[in-house]
């Protein structure tokens, strides 16, 4: 599970020793976190936000489960409950604030772990599980968000719900019956709010499973690096604690004063002032958009707006309210597929010229367009702009990569991650405590140069 | 690099000691940073013990009146106070009698009839309803009920019984009922918490 270098857990005391035997909790504890986790001396602060999406998962978990103590799920008085947390729970703001928050930077947190995934392709052999793991977390959590945004049952909790289920009204046939069986009903009422609160509550701790299956496939190789050349010999890895523990400490520090910030000082200012007022099912809100998080996907649906129909018969192949769902879920689930879209055998955008223009200059901007549009009126040039920067999105992942792994020719590679580091010269002048020392490492094929797969 | 555990200072970063006595610079840091995630952590569970306790809509439930100028001498009420049974008797010439004749000392929770009353009041008497031992709600507030061995209160769960000034006589229950802190807020009501 780790390189052959890494330290060994060595109890000390009777008591670690007897519990050694019975339980190897600590061991695994040292293996995964501690100073038996061998990893590349490299990392910069991309590689922080692994560590403070886990944290964030945690800031949920404790504060949702403390906020379900004095919510109640039923569509008389939930919108009522709310509000008596806070307005009357002790600290009953401050965890409401933290939670919706929470979300916030939860999502911001995980933007960034994929952005980190997308530029060094972290997708690559041979982590691709892990990668399919991350898409998986990502979905719940897109499941999780949602379910949870209905449970205040405001203007946008009543129209979210409505809209949302209502995408799966597009499947052709199973669609509408399938629409009032998610809801229980014609419209969101009390079984769609019950509902969403227990799996809200279910979903936590299901993506707390999928993470230990993300860290566990993700200690088999060990962790990427930004120069994506593989860890070769023990000069290339520093152990996790303390290194990266106090690196990641440092983040979490930084992270920590935002997060504050925001629950303090600005706690509405990622929400919508709509969903202060009681659910009505009789009006919806003059601009109906989710959580700032969804924004990208949201505009991927709207971009859709005409039927796919074969030319001049007018026989309508594809409505365009399936083809938006299509395209919205279409935008995700292609990451399933991105380890095999992207063959180059580098990893590191940063020895990837093409590859390189094309992630700051299309993928980068197209992404912040997403993020923007997502949030407008359903109205030009804002829908014309969407289509744009749609066509791109799907242009870039299922064209342009594969276009550029086959053409692309890529800077070259540092020997080793230590070479990367200090340079060639200092390469062979480091001490070095493993068996491969720096005169034979020379000689040692570049396995990061192997095709990806 | 030379030294993989992180635990002691490389050998060549002389300028992280302070001295031979092994205390280095760094150190600090560790105490300074620990100490605050320590202190931040810790703090972390004052709200989140703290939610738990009764919410300002509770508290704001924690004074009740009640009017008992319609209460008959040998009659009590049941009301509430703080969502617990609250009772309130007029007593009769003879139950007060029947109070002041029993030896304080001899009894389990020593107290006077006077001091379970307001000066002026003497026979009303206002006590939780909830027995002492274990909560539950003594009989012998309404007509009819059980009012046990002493003509005051019975509680069925374990077998209480309390005399007509609410004290304990008999059975499990270590206290007298209790008297909450109450007050005439005009000539006819009175005003509890």
């Amino acid at each position: 599970m780790s390189f052959a270098w890494a330290k060994q857990y060595e109890p000390k005391s009777a008591f670690t020793k007897w519990i050694d035997e019975k339980l190897p909790f600590p061991r695994l504890v040292y293996n995964a976190v501690g100073a038996g986790y061998p990893v590349p001396r490299n990392l910069n602060y991309m590689w922080n936000f692994g560590v403070l999406a886990g944290f964030c998962l945690m800031i949920q978990i404790i504060t949702g489960v403390v906020l379900a103590m004095h919510y109640a799920a039923n569509a008389t008085v939930a919108f009522g409950t709310v509000e008596h947390i806070m307005r009357n729970v002790n600290y009953g703001w401050m965890l409401r604030y933290a939670h919706a928050n929470g979300a916030s930077f939860f999502f911001i947190v995980i933007y960034l772990h994929i952005f980190r995934g997308f530029f060094y392709s972290s997708y690559k052999a041979p982590r691709e599980m892990i990668w399919l793991l991350g898409v998986v977390i990502f979905l719940l959590m897109m499941a999780t968000a949602f379910m949870g945004y209905v449970l205040p049952w405001g203007q946008m909790s009543f129209w979210g719900a409505q809209v949302i289920t209502g995408l799966f009204g597009a499947i052709p046939l199973v669609g509408e019956p399938l629409q009032i069986w998610l809801l229980g009903g014609f419209a969101p009422d009390n079984a769609a709010l019950n509902r969403f609160f227990s799996l809200h509550f279910l979903l936590p701790f299901v993506i707390a499973g999928v993470v230990i299956l993300h860290i566990w496939a993700l200690h088999i190789p060990g962790s990427s690096n930004p120069t994506g050349v593989e860890v070769k010999s023990e000069s290339d890895t520093v152990p996790f604690h303390p290194y990266y523990t106090s690196k990641d400490g440092f983040g979490l520090g930084v992270f920590l004063i935002l997060f504050t910030a925001m629950v303090f000082f600005l706690p509405n200012a990622l929400g919508h002032p709509d969903n202060y007022i009681e659910a009505n099912p009789l009006s919806t809100p003059a601009l109906i958009v989710p959580e700032w998080y969804f924004y990208p996907f949201y505009a991927i649906l709207r971009a859709f707006t005409g039927d796919l129909t074969i030319p001049f018969t007018g026989i309508v192949l594809i409505p365009a309210k399936l083809l938006g769902v299509i395209g919205m879920f279409g935008s995700i689930l292609v990451w399933f597929i991105l380890p095999w879209l992207d063959k180059s055998p580098v990893r590191s955008g940063h020895y990837r010229p093409l590859f390189r223009k094309f992630f700051w200059f299309g993928l980068v901007p197209t992404m912040a367009a997403l993020f923007y549009l997502g949030g407008t009126h359903a109205e030009e040039p804002y829908i014309m702009l969407s289509q744009f920067f749609t066509a791109y999105y799907f242009l870039h992942f299922l064209v342009i990569l594969p276009i550029i792994s086959q053409i692309e020719v890529p800077k070259p590679l540092p020997f080793s991650i230590t070479e990367g580091v200090l340079g060639k010269a200092a390469t062979t002048e480091a001490p070095r405590a493993g068996t491969v020392d720096g005169g034979d490492a020379g000689t040692l094929p570049d396995g990061s140069l192997q095709p990806a797969e | 690099m030379a030294d993989m555990s992180g635990a002691s200072t490389p050998a060549g970063a002389t300028d992280m000691l302070d001295g031979a006595d092994g205390v280095r610079r760094r150190d600090w840091i560790h105490i300074a940073a620990l100490s605050t995630a320590g202190v931040g952590g810790a703090s972390l569970l004052f709200p989140l013990v703290s939610q738990m306790a009764p919410s300002a809509d509770v508290l704001a439930q924690s004074t009740s009146e009640v009017d008992v100028s319609a209460i008959e001498p040998g009659q009590a009420i049941k009301t509430t106070f703080r969502k617990q049974p609250l009772f309130v008797r007029r007593l009769t010439p003879k139950e007060i009698e029947e109070a002041n004749a029993v030896d304080v000392g001899s009894l389990r929770d020593p107290q006077t009839l006077a001091e379970r009353t307001l000066v002026g009041s003497e026979n009303l008497l206002v006590t939780m309803g909830v027995c002492t031992h274990l909560g539950c709600v003594p009989l012998g507030a309404a007509a009819g009920e059980d009012r046990g061995d002493f003509g005051g209160y019975f509680c069925p769960c374990h077998g209480s019984h309390y005399d007509t000034a609410g004290r304990i006589r008999k059975g499990p229950a270590p206290k007298n009922l209790s008297v909450p802190e109450y007050a005439f807020k005009t000539d006819t009501v009175i005003r509890i918490g």
